[in-house]
C-alpha cells in the first residue's frame, strides 16, 4: 500500500508531460485531462485514505529513489503519511479539481491556455512533493517548484509591467524562505550526521536527547522553520507579498492564494512540531507572530477597497489564528481551519467580480449615509493613525524594500569597476591560483589556506551582488551569476578535501551544460535583437517565444531546480560547509539568495514585460 | 469659445502656465467612463471628434500611443482570406490617391514594408526623471495615491469607512493628517506643503519642474501615466451622482496632491535640495496637439480600412437590392405586433419570431420606448434613470406592492473578512462555500449573486404611470405622466415606426436586458437606450400608456386608430439567457389572452432558435444538440460563475438599417444590424426621421466606436483579459491591485468584432435625409467627420447614394448578389468556430449575408 505514495506524485507529473505534448489549439484536452487527472487524484486518495483509516491510521515512511550516495551521505526522496499528509493532500486534490475544471472555460480561448494547465499541474506536483514529503530533501524539492509556479502564474499576463514586476518581488521573498529551509536543512545534516525522516523525528526521546545535547543548533534549526512558514504564508511581516501576486487569472489566485500554497507554512510548522514542541521559546514567538498576524491582517483587510486584497489579508488574519492555534497544541483544530478557510477563501476569490453587481445592488436598498466623526480626541487620533497605517499597509512592503533588497542594490551599484577589463583578468587569475591550489593544499601556509574559502565565498557573494544590479548587459550579468558560482564551488572544495573531484563534476556537469545553454541563448538574442539592454523590461518572448522557454530552462536548470544534478549539488555543498564556519554560511546563504533573483531577474527583463517594439498594441505601465 | 481653441493649440496661445486652461484641458481629453454600474457606450476618441475620422485616430495615435487600426500585415492577411475584396480595394485607392498612381499604389499597399514601431509623445517629458535621476517616480507614488483614491472613493468593499469625508478629498486628508500619529508623506516638506491651504499647483510644479513653459506638458503627462484613475476623478467632478454614495473630488485636488506626493518621494531619496527636472530640459516643450502631417503608412492604413469596411457593406448593400419587394408578401392582419429593441441582438430573434409565426409583424424602436423617466423600486433609497444617457427626464415611476423579500447572500457579508466573523465563518460557510461551489460548477442556478435582468423590476408590482395630480412630486420630479405626457409619447412612438394603422390583436412591446454571473461589467450588456439597464419598466409603462382608454381617444383625435380590441403587452427578453417574461398579463381580454398563450408558444419556439444561432459562437454548447438541450445550456451559461462570456454584447455590430422591415426581412444578417423601423411614406418631409437620426449617432454610433477601439487596441483603449480582474471600490476593474482603472471594454467582449465603423442605411429620399442630418451641428459632426458611414436608400429608384463631403453621391455597388437559401439551420450548424481570438481568425466566424427564399 505505502508504494501508492508515489502514484499522487508520478499522476500529476504524467500529465505535466503529456500536456507539454499536447498542441496548445487542443483547449479541450488539455482541460479535460487535467480535470481527469486531478479528480483521479481525489478518488486514489479518498481510497488510499479509507484503506489507510481502516488498518488504524499508522504513519507510514516509504523510502524512494535514492538521488546520491557515498559513506557520509545519502540524498533519497522519502515519503511520509500522516492525518496531516492526509489533509492536505486530499485537500490539493479536490480544491485542484475545483479550480481545473472551473478554468477550463474561464481561460477558453487565453494565448496561454496551456501553460496554464501545464503549470498548475506542476503545481499540484509539487504541492503534493511538499504535504506527503518525509525528509526535508523532498519537501524543499518541492518547496523550491511551488515557488518557480506561483513566479510563472503570477508573471501569467507576461505582456504588462505589473505582474512581471510583481512576481519577480514574490519570488524574492520566496527565495528568502527557501533560504531559510536550506539553512534548517545544514543544520539540521550537522544535527543529526544523517539525513533525517520525518518519521525518525516522531521517535520523542532521541529527539529531545538530540536537542538537550544541542540546545543552540535545535534552537536555529526550529526558529529557521519558522521564518520559512511565516514567509511561505505570508504572515507579520511578510503579508505585502500575497496581494501583490493576485496578477495571475483569478483561478489560479484562488488556488494558490486562497487555498494551498499560502497554507504550506502552517503545514511547515505542523510536519515539524517535534524540532520546536519542546522549545518554548519558539512557541512563544509562533504565538506572537499569530497573534500580531492576525491584528495587522484584520485591520488591514477591513481599509480594503479592493476586493481580492480584501480577501488577501482576511486570510492572512485566519492564519495568523492557525499559528496561534498550533502553539498552543490544537493541531486538529489549525487542521480544521485550515480546511475551512482555504474553502471560503477559494470561493470567495472566485466570485469575487460579482462582488460589483451583488454589492452595489443590495446597496441600493440598504444605504445610509456615514455620519462623519472627525474628532480631535486622543481616541480618534489614535482610530485615524491606525487607519492610516493600515492603509499603507503598514509600510512593509516598502520596509521589506528599503530594508532587504536596497542595500543589496547599493553595494551591487559600488560594484560596477568589476565589469571593466582589469578587474576581470584579475578576477581570472584569481579564480585559476585559486583552482590550482586544490591540487597542491599542502604546499599554502595554513593560514592562507584557511581563509581562502572565505575569501572566495565573499568573492562569490560580490559577484552575485554585481549581477543582481547590472543594468545594461545580459551578457555580463549572466557571466556574474557563472563566476559566482565558479566562486562558491572553489571556495568550498578548498575547504573540505574529501569534497572530491566527482562532487565538483556533479555539480558542474549540472550547472555547467545549463551555463553554456544560457549563453548560447543570450548569443542568439542578441543576434536576432541587437539593440538588446537590460535598462527596463524587453518583452521578447512576443516574438520569440521557443528562445524565451529555453533560457528558461536554462535559468532553472543552472539554480539547481530540483531533477538536475545541480540540486543535488547544492545539497552536497551545503552539507560540506561544517556548522561552525559561520562567515561562510552567511556568504554561502546569500549567494544562493540572490543567484536565484538574478539569474531570474535576467529572465524577466529580456523576455517578459511590456514589448519594447510597439508595432503591436502594448500595455501602458501602469496597467 | 475660449476653452474650444485652447483645445486645438493649447501651447502656442499661452507659454505661460495656466492652471484652470490645463485642467480643462485634460479633462477634455481623458477617458469619460463612469463607474461601472451604469455602462454607458461612447466613442473612446470622443475628444477627437470635431477632427475627420482618420485625421483624429492618427493624431490620438501619435500623441498617446495608442493603436487605431489593425496592424498592416493583419489587413494583408484579410485579403488573402478575402475578408477585404480587390474590387474594394481598388476602389479605396483610387479614392484617395489620384488616379495615374494606382498601380504604384496598390504595390505600396500590398508589399511594401514600413516600419510601425513609433514613439508616442505622451510621457516623453516625465521619463527624465528616470534617465537623469534615475528614479521610477510612478513606482513610489502611484501605488499610496491610487490606494487612498480608491478608500476616500469606495462605495462599499472596505467595512472601515475612510475617516472624514468633510469638504473634499484634499481637506478631508488634511483632517486626517493632522489628527494622525502617522503621516501620508515621509518627508517633512512635502507635509508642511499639504498642511498649508494656500500651496497652488504652481507653486509644486516650480519646485519640481521650474521651467514654467513645461508645466502645461508635464501635468499632461503626468495624469496620462494613470489615465483610468484621473478619468474616473473628473467624471465624478462633473457629476458626482453617478456615485450612490456620492463624493466631493475634483481633478485639481489630484493634481495638486500626485504633486505633493512627488516631491515626497524625491525629498526621501535625494534629500531636500533634490535638483528640479527643469534643470534637465532645454529648448521648447513639443507641442502635443499640434496637427500631424500625413505619412504613406497613414495613407496605407487608411485605403486598408475602407477596403475592409466596404467590402463588407457593399455585400450588405447587394443584399437589399437582390430582394426585391414583391418577395416579402404583404400581411393583411398581423396575428400579433411585437416592438423590439433596435438591439443588433434582437436582429436574430425577430427573424425567428416571423418565421414562427409568418404572420406575425415585428418593428424596431430604441428599447426605452419613447417613455423617459426615473424608476424607483420598491424600498429603494435611490432612483435608476431609464433613458439614454444624454436625457435628464423629468418624471418619477415607482414600484409598490410587492410581497417578495430582497434575496440576501451571507457569503458576501462584511463579517466574513473580520477576525472573529472570518474565524466563525471558516469553521461554518467555509465548508457551505465549497458545497456552493461544487453546485455552481455542475448544475449552475440562478443566485442572490448573480445579475439578474429579471430582478430589475418585481413582474407583480404596481407601477405609479399616471400622474395623480400636478403637485404630486418627489425630488422635484414629477410623479407619473399625465394624460397629454403619454399621448404625445405613445404617439410619437408609433409614428416613428410607422405603425399607425392595421394593428394586430395583440401588440408585444418587447425590452431587453441581461443576466450574467461573475461580470462587472454587466452593465455593458442591458439595454443601452436605458442607460445600461433592463428595459422591463420602460415596456410596462408604454404598454399601460398604449392600454389607457383617454390616451387611445387622444389618439384617436390626432388620426391614430387603435381598435379597442387591440392590447398591447410589456415583456422583457433576457438576452444572455434567451428567456422572455410578460408583464400585466392580467389586463388582457378573454380573446386576447387566449391567443396569448398561443402566440406565448410561438415566443418560445423563437428564443429556442435564438438560442440556437447564438450557441454557434460558444465552445460549451453543441449547436446540433437538440433544441431544449441547447437553450438549456444557452441559460446555464447567463448564471456559471466560470463563464467570462455569458453572451457576447453588441459583438459585431456594423450596421443600422432606419426603414421598413420589407427591406431586411428576407435577409440573414448574422446579428450585426441595429433595426430601426421606419416608414418614409408616413414621414414624407422627414419630420420624424430627424427624431430618429437624432440618437444613431451617440448610441449606435458610440457603441460601434467603443467595440471598435477596444477591438484594435485592447491595451490601451479595452479593458484587457477579464481574467486577472481586480474590483475597486465597487466603480472600477484594475488589472492589478497597485494598478491603473481599466476603462473601456473587456478582451472577452470584442473577440468576435470585426472593426469597423457603423455603416447606416436609411430609406428615404437623399435630400430628406441631408436635411435631417444637417439640422443639429452636434448630430450632423457624425456624418461629416465620418465617425459613421450613411447611405440614403432611394425608396424609388432603389439605388444607393453615399454620404460624402457634404453631399450624396451615387454609389456603385460592387458585391455580387449574395447566395440565397431557404433556411438558415445549415449554415448555423456548419458555421466553423474561430481557430483563434486573432482577428485574422476571427473574422472568419462571422457569416456572410445570405437572402432567404
Amino acid at each position: 500500500m505505502n508504494e501508492f505514495l508515489q502514484l499522487f506524485l508520478w499522476l500529476p507529473f504524467i500529465g505535466f508531460i503529456v500536456i507539454m505534448a499536447v498542441p496548445a489549439k487542443k483547449e479541450k484536452l488539455i482541460a479535460d485531462l487535467s480535470i481527469s487527472i486531478s479528480f483521479l487524484l481525489a478518488l486514489l486518495m479518498l481510497a488510499f485514505i479509507t484503506k489507510w483509516f481502516i488498518v488504524g491510521m499508522p504513519l507510514i515512511d516509504y523510502k524512494g529513489i535514492v538521488l546520491f550516495e557515498t559513506d557520509e551521505i545519502s540524498i533519497f526522496i522519502d515519503l511520509f503519511f500522516d492525518k496531516i499528509a492526509a489533509v492536505f493532500s486530499f485537500m490539493g486534490a479536490v480544491m485542484s479539481f475545483i479550480v481545473f475544471r472551473f478554468s477550463k472555460f474561464y481561460l477558453h480561448r487565453d494565448p496561454g491556455f496551456k501553460r496554464y494547465f501545464a503549470l498548475m499541474l506542476l503545481f499540484l506536483m509539487s504541492y503534493n512533493f511538499v504535504v506527503l514529503s518525509g525528509n526535508f530533501e523532498t519537501l524543499f524539492l518541492g518547496w523550491e517548484i511551488v515557488g518557480i509556479c506561483s513566479f510563472l502564474l503570477i508573471g501569467f499576463f507576461r505582456d504588462r509591467y505589473l505582474p512581471v514586476r510583481n512576481s519577480l518581488k514574490v519570488i524574492s521573498l520566496y527565495r528568502l524562505g527557501d533560504i531559510f529551509l536550506i539553512l534548517a536543512m545544514w543544520m539540521s545534516h550537522h544535527l543529526w550526521h544523517q539525513n533525517i525522516t520525518f518519521l525518525q523525528l516522531t521517535d520523542t526521546n532521541s529527539v529531545l536527547e538530540h536537542i538537550s545535547e544541542h540546545n543552540w543548533y535545535a534552537f536555529f534549526i526550529a526558529l529557521m522553520i519558522v521564518l520559512a512558514s511565516m514567509v511561505k504564508s505570508a504572515v507579520f511581516p511578510f503579508s505585502s507579498w500575497l496581494p501583490r501576486a493576485m496578477e495571475g487569472p483569478t483561478s489560479s489566485s484562488a488556488l494558490f492564494y486562497g487555498a494551498l500554497s499560502v497554507h504550506l507554512g502552517v503545514f511547515l510548522l505542523l510536519r515539524t512540531l517535534n524540532y520546536w514542541e519542546s522549545l518554548l521559546l519558539i512557541k512563544v514567538l509562533i504565538f506572537g507572530i499569530g497573534i500580531l498576524t492576525s491584528f495587522v491582517a484584520t485591520s488591514i483587510a477591513s481599509v480594503q477597497s479592493s476586493v481580492k486584497v480584501q480577501i488577501a489579508y482576511a486570510s492572512i488574519a485566519q492564519i495568523g489564528l492557525m499559528f496561534v492555534e498550533i502553539s498552543l497544541g490544537f493541531y486538529e483544530l489549525a487542521l480544521l481551519h485550515f480546511v475551512g478557510n482555504a474553502c471560503l477563501r477559494t470561493y470567495q476569490l472566485l466570485v469575487s467580480p460579482s462582488v460589483l453587481g451583488y454589492k452595489i445592488h443590495s446597496m441600493f436598498f440598504t444605504f445610509e449615509p456615514s455620519k462623519s466623526s472627525s474628532g480631535s480626541t486622543n481616541f480618534s487620533t489614535l482610530k485615524n493613525s491606525l487607519y492610516m497605517l493600515s492603509l499603507q499597509e503598514f509600510r512593509l512592503d516598502s520596509l521589506l524594500q528599503k530594508y532587504l533588497w536596497n542595500p543589496v542594490k547599493r553595494v551591487g551599484n559600488s560594484l560596477h569597476f568589476l565589469s571593466n577589463p582589469v578587474a576581470l583578468s584579475m578576477l581570472f587569475l584569481l579564480f585559476v591560483f585559486g583552482f590550482s591550489s586544490t591540487f597542491f593544499t599542502s604546499i599554502l601556509p595554513e593560514y592562507v589556506h584557511d581563509s581562502l574559502p572565505h575569501l572566495f565565498s565573499l568573492l562569490a557573494l560580490l559577484l552575485i551582488v554585481r549581477a543582481f544590479t547590472e543594468k545594461q548587459d545580459p551578457f555580463f550579468a549572466w557571466l556574474f551569476c557563472v563566476a559566482s558560482q565558479l566562486f562558491l564551488t572553489l571556495s568550498i572544495s578548498l575547504l573540505n578535501e574529501n569534497f572530491g573531484q566527482n562532487h565538483v563534476l556533479l555539480y558542474f556537469s549540472g550547472a555547467g551544460i545549463f551555463a553554456l545553454i544560457g549563453f548560447l541563448a543570450l548569443a542568439r538574442l542578441k543576434k536576432l535583437e541587437p539593440e538588446l539592454s537590460m535598462l527596463d523590461f524587453q518583452g521578447h518572448s512576443y516574438e520569440h517565444p521557443k528562445l524565451a522557454l529555453v533560457f528558461l530552462i536554462s535559468c532553472l536548470g543552472f539554480l539547481g531546480l530540483p531533477f538536475t544534478p545541480t540540486f543535488i549539488g547544492i545539497d552536497i555543498l551545503f552539507s560540506h560547509i561544517h556548522k561552525h564556519e559561520e562567515l561562510l554560511i552567511v556568504f554561502t546563504a546569500l549567494s544562493f539568495l540572490i543567484m536565484e533573483i538574478s539569474i531570474l531577474r535576467i529572465y524577466a527583463r529580456l523576455f517578459l514585460g511590456t514589448h519594447t517594439k510597439n508595432y503591436h498594441p502594448i500595455a501602458y505601465r501602469s496597467s | 469659445m475660449v476653452t474650444t481653441q485652447v483645445h486645438e493649440n493649447p501651447i502656442t496661445t499661452a507659454t505661460l502656465f495656466n492652471e484652470s486652461e490645463v485642467i480643462e484641458l485634460l479633462k477634455h481629453y481623458l477617458p469619460t467612463q463612469t463607474p461601472l454600474k451604469d455602462f454607458i457606450h461612447h466613442n473612446s476618441l470622443h475628444a477627437f471628434q470635431k477632427s475627420k475620422f482618420y485625421d483624429a485616430i492618427f493624431q490620438a495615435s501619435e500623441i498617446f500611443g495608442f493603436h487605431v487600426t489593425l496592424e498592416l500585415n493583419e489587413y494583408r492577411k484579410l485579403i488573402e482570406n478575402k475578408r477585404i475584396s480587390e474590387s474594394s480595394l481598388n476602389r479605396a485607392i483610387s479614392e484617395i490617391i489620384a488616379e495615374k498612381d494606382i498601380e504604384k499604389w496598390k504595390q505600396k499597399v500590398l508589399h511594401q514594408s514600413y516600419s510601425e514601431t513609433f514613439t508616442p509623445q505622451i510621457g516623453t517629458l516625465r521619463t527624465n526623471w528616470k534617465k537623469h535621476f534615475h528614479i521610477d517616480l510612478d513606482s513610489l507614488v502611484q501605488p499610496l495615491l491610487f490606494r487612498l483614491l480608491c478608500s476616500y472613493l469606495d462605495q462599499g468593499i472596505s467595512t472601515w469607512k475612510f475617516p472624514t469625508e468633510k469638504g473634499g478629498f484634499l481637506e478631508s486628508l488634511q483632517t486626517l493628517e493632522k489628527n494622525s500619529k502617522i503621516s501620508i508623506f515621509k518627508s517633512n516638506r512635502a507635509r508642511l506643503l499639504f498642511l498649508n491651504k494656500h500651496t497652488s499647483i504652481k507653486e509644486l510644479l516650480d519646485i519640481l519642474v521650474g521651467k514654467e513653459e513645461f508645466y502645461t506638458n508635464y501635468l499632461i503627462d503626468l495624469q496620462f501615466s494613470h489615465r483610468g484613475w484621473s478619468g474616473m476623478i473628473a467624471a465624478i467632478e462633473s457629476n458626482p451622482s453617478v456615485l450612490l454614495d456620492t463624493k466631493l473630488i475634483s481633478l485639481k485636488e489630484l493634481i495638486l496632491f500626485e504633486l505633493l506626493l512627488e516631491i515626497d518621494a524625491l525629498e526621501t531619496t535625494f534629500g531636500s535640495k533634490f535638483k528640479s527636472l527643469g534643470e534637465f530640459l532645454y529648448g521648447k516643450p513639443t507641442n502635443l496637439f499640434a496637427p500631424k502631417a500625413e505619412t504613406e503608412l497613414t495613407t496605407v492604413l487608411k485605403i486598408l480600412q475602407n477596403a475592409f469596411e466596404w467590402s463588407y457593406y457593399d455585400e450588405v448593400l447587394a443584399g437589399i437590392r437582390a430582394v426585391p419587394n414583391h418577395k416579402t408578401e404583404k400581411i393583411i392582419t398581423p396575428t400579433f405586433q411585437a416592438i423590439f429593441c433596435i438591439d443588433e441582438r434582437e436582429c436574430s430573434l425577430r427573424r425567428h419570431v416571423e418565421s414562427c409565426d409568418t404572420q406575425s409583424e415585428t418593428l424596431g424602436s430604441p428599447g426605452f420606448f419613447g417613455v423617459e423617466f426615473y424608476f424607483q423600486p420598491q424600498g429603494a433609497k435611490f432612483y435608476d434613470k431609464l433613458c439614454p444617457a444624454p436625457v435628464t427626464p423629468k418624471f418619477l415611476i415607482k414600484e409598490s406592492n410587492v410581497s417578495a423579500e430582497r434575496p440576501h447572500d451571507v457569503l458576501y457579508d462584511a463579517k466574513v473578512q473580520t477576525l472573529f466573523g472570518g474565524l466563525a465563518s471558516t469553521f461554518t460557510l467555509g465548508f457551505a462555500a465549497a458545497m456552493r461551489m461544487f453546485l455552481n460548477l455542475f448544475s449552475p442556478k440562478m443566485s442572490p449573486a448573480i445579475s439578474n435582468a429579471f430582478a430589475h423590476m418585481d413582474s407583480s408590482s404596481v407601477l405609479t404611470i399616471e400622474n395623480k395630480h400636478l403637485e404630486d412630486r418627489e425630488n422635484d420630479l414629477q410623479i407619473g405622466f399625465t394624460l397629454n405626457e403619454m399621448a404625445q409619447r405613445v404617439e410619437a412612438l408609433l409614428r416613428g415606426i410607422g405603425l399607425t394603422q392595421n394593428f394586430a390583436p395583440l401588440v408585444y412591446v418587447v425590452a431587453h436586458g441581461s443576466s450574467s454571473a461573475n461580470n462587472p461589467h454587466h452593465g455593458a450588456h442591458d439595454c443601452g437606450a436605458c442607460s445600461g439597464r433592463p428595459g422591463s419598466v420602460n415596456a410596462r409603462v408604454f404598454a399601460a400608456m398604449a392600454n389607457h382608454p383617454k390616451v387611445r381617444l387622444q389618439l384617436q383625435q390626432n388620426g391614430i386608430t387603435i381598435p379597442s380590441a387591440t392590447q398591447f403587452i410589456g415583456a422583457l427578453h433576457d438576452t444572455a439567457a434567451d428567456e422572455m417574461e410578460f408583464y400585466d398579463e392580467s389586463v388582457l381580454s378573454e380573446t386576447n389572452l387566449d391567443n396569448h398563450q398561443i402566440h406565448k408558444q410561438t415566443f418560445e419556439k423563437a428564443l429556442d432558435l435564438n438560442a440556437k444561432e447564438r450557441s454557434r459562437r460558444f465552445a460549451s454548447v453543441k449547436t446540433k444538440s437538440p433544441l431544449a438541450k441547447v437553450r438549456q445550456a444557452i441559460k446555464e451559461r447567463s448564471v456559471s460563475l466560470f463563464e467570462p462570456r455569458p453572451e457576447l454584447g453588441h459583438g459585431t455590430n456594423t450596421l443600422c438599417i432606419v426603414g421598413r422591415r420589407d427591406l431586411t426581412k428576407k435577409l440573414f444578417l448574422d446579428r450585426r444590424a441595429f433595426l430601426n423601423s421606419y416608414d418614409y411614406r408616413s414621414d414624407l418631409e422627414g419630420n420624424f426621421l430627424t427624431g430618429i437620426m437624432r440618437p444613431l449617432g451617440p448610441v449606435c454610433g458610440g457603441i460601434n466606436l467603443e467595440y471598435y477601439f477596444s477591438r484594435v487596441d485592447n491595451y490601451k483603449l479595452g479593458a484587457g483579459t477579464k481574467l486577472p480582474h481586480h474590483v475597486m471600490g465597487l466603480f472600477g476593474v484594475a488589472n492589478s491591485c497597485d494598478g491603473d482603472l481599466r476603462p473601456g471594454l473587456p478582451l472577452q467582449m470584442i473577440e468576435v468584432h470585426d472593426p469597423v465603423r457603423l455603416l447606416i442605411i436609411v430609406e428615404h429620399f437623399p435630400e430628406v435625409i441631408l436635411k435631417s442630418i444637417q439640422s443639429s451641428p452636434d448630430m450632423y459632426e457624425w456624418f461629416i467627420n465620418e465617425w459613421v458611414h450613411l447611405i440614403a436608400y432611394h425608396p424609388e429608384t432603389k439605388q444607393t447614394y453615399r454620404f460624402k463631403n457634404g453631399g450624396f453621391q451615387l454609389h456603385t455597388v460592387l458585391h455580387s448578389n449574395p447566395a440565397s437559401v431557404n433556411e438558415t439551420h445549415t449554415i448555423i450548424e456548419q458555421a466553423k468556430e474561430m481557430e483563434s481570438n486573432w482577428i485574422v481568425d476571427a473574422t472568419l466566424e462571422n457569416l456572410p449575408v445570405y437572402t432567404l427564399n
